[in-house]
């Protein structure tokens, strides 16, 4: 115990404090979070990295060779001769390359409509938990209202009335923005809520109270003081709404209404697999949708590994 | 001498934890005599809490008693199975925590949790029972008992529900009621009518009580003996009016000086320096010894067993070693 | 007077306790209101120690929340050193927020869990734009010094730090902006009593060395009496006898305030004997007509449930008591 002691007297940089932080132990200590950890680091870095790792670039239309389409897996081609891993799509496209494209797409939109529901979201629930009244129950009766609706449907519905708005030129190029607004809109509710309940918890406490007396500005109170204080829920929410907006943008997709077919997402791919399902071509809806199964549970476990590290009663 | 009816006996509590393990208790010793009021004194994190909880086997998981034995009335009760722990919790051991909300089941009358528990302990029939239970309440001081025991722990006041606590906690006849800070939530004025209840009705059935506060004022009014934790050890034990009066060791002597009275006449209090130490980094000898003011070598290197100094008191400090006393 | 600092008059708070609207039209309930705190008249003068004792409910809290613009008044008025605070305007009020502020109960919650301790104390400092770049950190340094830490403690943490010494960081705080005026809510009342003894000194300390005049809202009878020049006694949120220190504790002149004075534990072991006080505090939102203490005091007699006492003098300020003005 002495020995502790002595450790405790030595001047701690952030990167020793992060890795000595309860969490992180939890985190070094816990093989579920480690195995999904490294799973989606392993995706995300894939997709990262596609037009390095990827042997082909399936968007490339270049590149295509209608001849090579339909070939199984680690098989050569009957045409050209030419040997896939994961074999190829109805138009000829290497399924591995594009699976790391389509991952790419698939993160990025996940990523980015997180984000936005996250900023929405969190602004409109501190300014619902700091202001109360009447601004509180609007913005949450708005939430409930919203809430009472399956979200996909919400999503279907905010892209189609976007694709109204949108001139037919520009449809393409504005189709990924769109659907990340889409599902960005239909996600803020949850942020919302959880932060306004946190807000009302902190603006309680006394050192919310120490920052009012001497008269610091709200907008400073909640960026500075309450803000940092209500992130731990927000931060496993998102995790958990990556994963849901994954899979909500490979249901649009999958639906249609998703991403060009030009730039196929996992969702996409899936979509077009499942067309050849049932004449033997299974490796084209296979692969795809391990992958997006792996990516989906991976940063799921995270999710649920964060909430229980981050859970008051361990820390 | 009549045996004890609470034996603890180099009680040792610990709590592992990723950084090494925490001993909450350490090497804890105390009798507890029939009909016995013993009150147990501390600041937060000396452990008379814990000490209340291995009592009655509510040690929360991953902590766990790493050592000694206790035993109630000649029976060892610290390593028996659960069912059986169970059946001694209520039946022979009361319990009244501080939060009286916490202690009662929001959902249920107070009939059904006092009748309950009655019945659980005593093989007597639910119309007994009930009698029994308002005569309790009626006991602890709530008006109109026998129609506002039909109602829920919510509407009775902080001080009632209190009150209702006490009588759940003696109603199946215990012989000890573990009292822990059963005052600390409650307004001043109201703190004496429960203290004085807990007292009258213990004394009455010849219960024993441990009360365990951080309230000194409450401690020299109840209690017959009282037992000084500091940092997990027992600094000093003995009756209250000789603690009070002429502490022995140290730490209770600051203590006792560092509570201002109705009386006092000087300016400053006499203040302990420091805080005590968490329980990962107690100090080598005597846990006090980097607080206090009488401190000398012996103190830093060996710790003190508590010393019987025939009078009824036991301290736990080299100053009241009879080798020590002769040299110095 | 031209030695008061803070005036405060006809202080009124009342609370919509109402249930939600919709709520109310369908169970035809009506409009409810809390009154916490009910015309409340007192002064402080610069330099002294002044205290408001009560139970919960006394509406001690709101009024300290009153006074550093936490809360605004229902009615009535407070003035700092000759200028009414009115919290609505910015400008006005900047330069006088600077020169008050406060200490709160709780020294978990009253630290951001989040900022190093170097920037909590900070915080006035840089609110206030009294200082810039290097010469904050210096501040702080020299502030930490001050309330017995040291310099090195600001790039910590608040939860490396024990309650005590928290409480330390939270004086500290509110000493940076160079307040003359420090309202302190229960400052110690979180605190074990050894560590209460080490902030009541500091306290008094730093009263004396930079000349600060003191609100101290306290339950603990002790400790007012030990810290306070004058104590006002709050019943039900209405201030039933202002006194000067001492004199309050040898001649307390509302019957109140000798029930609250025969409530405190006698840890003299005097022999004095705490005498029973009857029932509890009533609900707030329904206080008893007249004056409010009647159902609870022994020398009720009939116009005390009809009428409300207005303060009469004493002979060491003033009580609110038709018991007072009766002869015999």
């Amino acid at each position: 115990m002495a020995k502790i002691d002595a450790e405790e007297m030595k001047p701690r940089s952030w990167l020793f404090r992060m890795w000595d932080s309860d969490v992180a132990y939890s985190f070094r200590t816990s093989p579920v979070a480690l195995i999904a950890g490294l799973v989606s680091l392993i995706v995300v870095l894939a997709a990262v990295l596609a037009p390095w790792i990827a042997p082909y670039n399936p968007y490339d239309p270049s590149q295509l060779n209608l001849m090579d389409g339909f070939t199984p897996p680690m098989e050569p081609n009957a045409f050209t001769g030419n040997v896939f891993w994961l074999g190829t799509d109805n138009q000829g496209r290497d399924v591995f390359s594009t699976i790391l494209y389509g991952a790419r797409i698939s993160l990025f939109v996940g990523v980015m409509a997180v984000l936005f529901a996250m900023v929405l979201g969190i602004t409109l629930g501190l300014i619902a938990g700091w202001r109360g009244g009447w601004i509180d129950s609007l913005l949450m009766r708005i939430a409930d209202v919203q809430l009472s609706f399956p979200s996909i449907l919400i999503a279907l519905l905010i892209f189609g009335v976007a694709r109204g708005f949108i001139p037919p030129a520009l449809r393409e190029t504005m189709a990924i923005w769109v659907l990340i607004v889409a599902i960005g809109l239909s996600d803020w509710v949850q942020y919302a809520r959880v932060v306004r309940g946190a807000t009302m918890v902190e603006k309680s406490k006394e050192y919310v109270q120490a920052a009012r007396v001497i008269g610091a500005h709200p907008f400073k109170i909640l960026a500075r003081h309450i803000l940092p204080n209500v992130m731990g829920p927000v931060l496993v929410i998102a995790t958990i709404g990556l994963a849901l907006a994954i899979i909500a943008e490979a249901t649009l997709s999958f639906l249609g209404v998703g991403v060009p077919p030009t730039q196929p997402s996992l969702g996409t791919l899936i979509r077009i697999g499942q067309q050849y399902l049932f004449s033997g071509e299974w490796w084209i809806l296979l692969f795809p949708a391990v992958t997006l199964l792996a990516l989906a549970l991976s940063v799921n476990l995270l999710g649920d590994w964060l909430r229980d590290a981050l859970n008051p009663r361990l820390r | 001498m009549a045996e004890p009816l609470l034996s603890v006996r180099d009680l040792i509590v610990e709590f592992p934890t990723r950084r090494g393990t925490l001993r909450a208790i350490d090497r804890v010793s105390f009798d507890l005599k029939e009909g016995e009021v013993l009150g147990m004194v501390g600041e937060s994190g000396a452990g008379k809490s814990i000490t209340g909880a291995a009592i009655i086997g509510l040690i929360e998981p991953p902590g766990r008693i790493a050592g000694g034995e206790i035993w109630l009335r000649g029976e060892r009760i610290d390593n028996l199975p659960m069912e059986k722990l169970r059946r001694i919790r209520g039946k022979r051991i009361g319990m009244v925590f501080q939060d009286p909300l916490t202690s009662l089941n929001p959902l249920y009358t107070v009939a059904d949790q006092l009748i309950e528990t009655i019945r659980t302990h005593l093989p007597i029939s639910e119309k007994e029972a009930r009698q029994r239970a308002v005569a309790l309440l009626d006991r602890v001081g709530i008006p109109a008992a026998a129609r506002r025991i039909d109602d829920y722990p919510h509407h009775f006041s902080g001080g009632m529900r209190q009150r209702v606590v006490i009588a759940l906690a003696l109603c199946a006849e215990p012989e000890l009621v573990i009292a822990d800070e059963p005052t600390t939530a409650l307004d001043v004025s109201v703190q004496a009518q429960i203290i004085d209840v807990l007292k009258e009705i213990c004394a009455e059935r010849g219960a024993a009580v441990m009360l365990i506060t951080h309230d000194m004022g409450v401690i020299a009014e109840t209690a017959d003996r009282v037992a000084v934790l500091y940092a997990g050890r027992l600094a000093e034990i003995g009756p209250v009016r000789d603690v009070i009066k002429q502490a022995e060791h140290p730490y209770t002597a600051g203590l006792m000086g560092s509570i201002p009275t109705l009386t006092q006449t000087s300016d400053r209090l006499v203040q302990i320096p420091g805080s005590m130490p968490r329980l990962n980094a107690i100090p080598q000898g005597c846990a006090f010894n980097p607080r206090c003011t009488r401190v000398f070598n012996r103190c830093r290197v060996e710790r003190p067993d508590p010393i019987d100094r025939g009078d009824g008191r036991q301290v736990a400090c080299w100053l009241h070693d009879p080798a020590e006393v002769r040299n110095g | 007077m031209a030695d008061t600092l803070l005036q405060v008059q006809g202080l009124t708070r009342r609370f919509d306790v109402s249930k939600p609207w919709l709520n109310r039209v369908l169970e035809r309930s009506e409009r409810q209101f809390l009154t916490a705190t009910a015309d409340v008249s007192f002064d402080i003068r610069r330099g002294e120690t002044f205290a408001l004792v009560g139970e919960s409910g006394s509406g001690k809290s709101t009024i300290a929340k009153m006074i550093v613009g936490l809360l605004e008044p229902s009615a009535g008025k407070i003035v700092f050193d000759g200028q009414q605070m009115d919290f609505q305007s910015g400008a006005a009020m900047r330069a006088l927020r600077r020169r008050f502020q406060m200490i709160f109960q709780d020294p978990f919650a009253s630290l951001n869990p989040r900022w190093h301790v170097g920037d909590i104390i900070a915080e006035p400092i840089r609110t206030f734009g009294l200082m810039r770049g290097a010469a904050v950190m210096k501040e702080v340094a020299r502030l930490l010094d001050v309330v017995g830490l040291s310099a090195t403690d600001a790039a910590k943490f608040p939860h490396e730090f024990s309650g005590g010494q928290r409480q330390r960081i939270a004086i500290a705080r509110a000493l940076s902006s160079r307040p003359e005026f420090i309202v302190c809510d229960e400052p110690t009342s979180a605190l074990d009593v050894s560590v209460q003894a080490q902030i009541l000194n500091l306290m008094r300390d730093l009263q004396d060395e930079f000349g600060l005049t003191y609100l101290l809202i306290s339950h603990d009878l002790s400790v007012v009496r030990h810290m306070s020049n004058r104590i006002g006694v709050l019943y039900l949120g209405r201030l039933v006898e202002v006194a000067d220190g001492k004199k309050l504790f040898t001649e307390p002149q509302h019957p109140y305030s000798r029930m609250l004075l025969d409530a405190v534990p006698d840890l003299e072991l005097s022999g004095r004997r705490r005498r029973q006080v009857e029932g509890e505090i009533p609900n707030p939102i329904s206080p008893p007509p007249g004056c409010a203490f009647h159902p609870r005091c022994p020398l009720a007699f009939d116009r005390c449930k009809l009428e409300l006492p207005q303060p009469m003098p004493t002979p060491g300020g003033n009580a609110a008591c038709f018991a007072l003005g009766k002869p015999g």
